[in-house]
């Protein structure tokens, strides 16, 4: 239990998704002009990222990992099929998130409307990919290792934007020269964000 | 109807207008994800700008060829499987020739699968034109991303480790332990410095062309 905890924590501010993978950067800077709508994506990718992962953690130990499959026959002890993980963990993605958007628009239209026109979005968001790219890698033990990872990064991300969005709405007053206005001054505003996220670094949990 | 020649003006535009003008990082905004995970050595990220750029190019061509056998409601399975099965040919590649780099970028070459820009000129161009011009315009715009992805990393490897591609370029009887005067800066290592650098890329790009300021 206090494992999971500590992945949590450690996934919220230490490997934020943003400040210090750079993932889910396009949908970040494209989507973060007002604290609304970026409320309404980071929820999405909360949601998306607590449901893709676990999946294709089970998929990773049951069907990818080298010798794993010798839970149906011993004879296919030595199969490798771990260089199928990109084109399996993409198309689970991409299925749930399709599937993710009709369920949503059959049973809470008022969610939708919200969220709608994000969900096709989040299928190409690096930081869903990448948060099963991660758990690959790094080898979590259990599947509640591997949802309190998906959680925690999740809700970095919603962080991160509804952060950057609070600034951007506040920016709007401020004098910036103008070739910078824009996407130039969000990239330095989330490196100096970044910077100040590293204070967390070095933290052992 | 007209054929075009295989190399008219039209389709070296296609080539030369996302290196500047239509730049995908710096005016598009997309594919930002990967770019700056990988920019802290010129190595990692010239192997990178090659993949990405291969795989934009293919994929695009690949996408025009199916583009009107694809049905609508799933084409974005369809355009992820092919991306994903080019993905994982330059990844085993890569693990066959250049493991040390292929370490490095870690799980960024698996996220070249969702770098925008691939899907973004998969939509907004491949899936409307014929495939010639769209392997053409897929190059272009893998081009003019490797381009900020090799000036970023250039700076960050110049500045934080004075190094260019693995050869010391500054002095070392310049450093502070050899009785000298410099010192590397430590904060262009780090994550953050990658942002910074682009947003300052940007700033100059747009002081040079007017029109690509926003109001």
């Amino acid at each position: 239990m206090e494992n999971i905890i500590s992945i949590f924590v450690k996934s919220v501010f230490i490997d934020n998704m943003i400040f210090a993978f750079f993932l889910g950067m396009c949908s970040f800077i494209a989507v973060s002009k007002t604290v609304k709508t970026a409320v309404g994506l980071g929820i999405a990718v909360i949601f998306v990222l607590g449901i893709t992962l676990p999946v294709n953690y089970l998929l990773n130990k049951y069907l990818l990992t080298p010798g794993c499959l010798a839970w149906i026959s011993p004879g296919l002890a030595d199969v490798d099929l771990s260089f199928l993980s990109f084109i399996i963990f993409i198309a689970v993605i991409a299925s749930i998130t399709q599937l993710v958007e009709m369920v949503v628009e059959k049973f809470a239209p008022a969610l939708y409307s919200s969220l709608g026109i994000f969900l096709p979005l989040i299928a190409v968001n690096c930081a869903i990919l990448g948060g099963s790219l991660f758990m690959q890698e790094r080898g979590y033990a259990n599947l509640g290792e591997a949802v309190s990872f998906a959680l925690g990064s999740g809700t970095g991300w919603f962080l991160a934007i509804v952060g950057i969005a609070a600034i951007r709405e506040k920016l709007k007053y401020s004098n910036v020269p103008a070739p910078l206005r824009g996407v130039g001054i969000t990239f330095i505003i989330t490196g100096l964000m970044g910077i100040a996220f590293m204070c967390f670094m070095g933290i052992k949990l | 109807m007209e054929k075009e020649p295989m190399f008219s003006a039209k389709i070296l535009k296609l080539f030369t207008d996302p290196i500047n003008k239509g730049n995908p990082i710096t005016v598009l905004i997309l594919g930002i994800c990967s770019a700056l995970a990988v920019t802290v050595k010129l190595e990692p990220a010239l192997v990178m700008a090659v993949s990405v750029t291969i795989v934009t190019g293919f994929a695009s061509f690949i996408v025009s060829i199916l583009r009107n056998t694809i049905p609508n409601r799933i084409r974005i399975i369809v355009q992820l499987v092919v991306v994903a099965a080019l993905v994982i040919l330059v990844d085993q590649i890569l693990r066959a020739y250049a493991y040390d780099v292929s370490k490095q970028l870690s799980v960024f070459v698996g996220l070249i699968i969702t770098n925008c820009i691939i899907m973004g000129r998969i939509e907004a161009f491949a899936l409307g034109n014929k495939p010639w011009p769209s392997l053409v315009d897929g190059l272009g715009n893998g081009a003019g991303y490797g381009l900020i992805l090799v000036i970023v990393a250039f700076f960050r490897e110049l500045l934080g480790s004075g190094t260019v591609l693995g050869f010391q370029v500054v002095p070392e009887s310049w450093y502070m332990k050899n009785g000298g005067f410099y010192e590397n800066n430590g904060l262009m290592i780090l994550p953050p410095m990658a942002l910074i650098i682009v947003g300052l890329i940007i700033w100059i790009q747009r002081s040079f062309n007017k029109q690509l300021i926003e109001k």
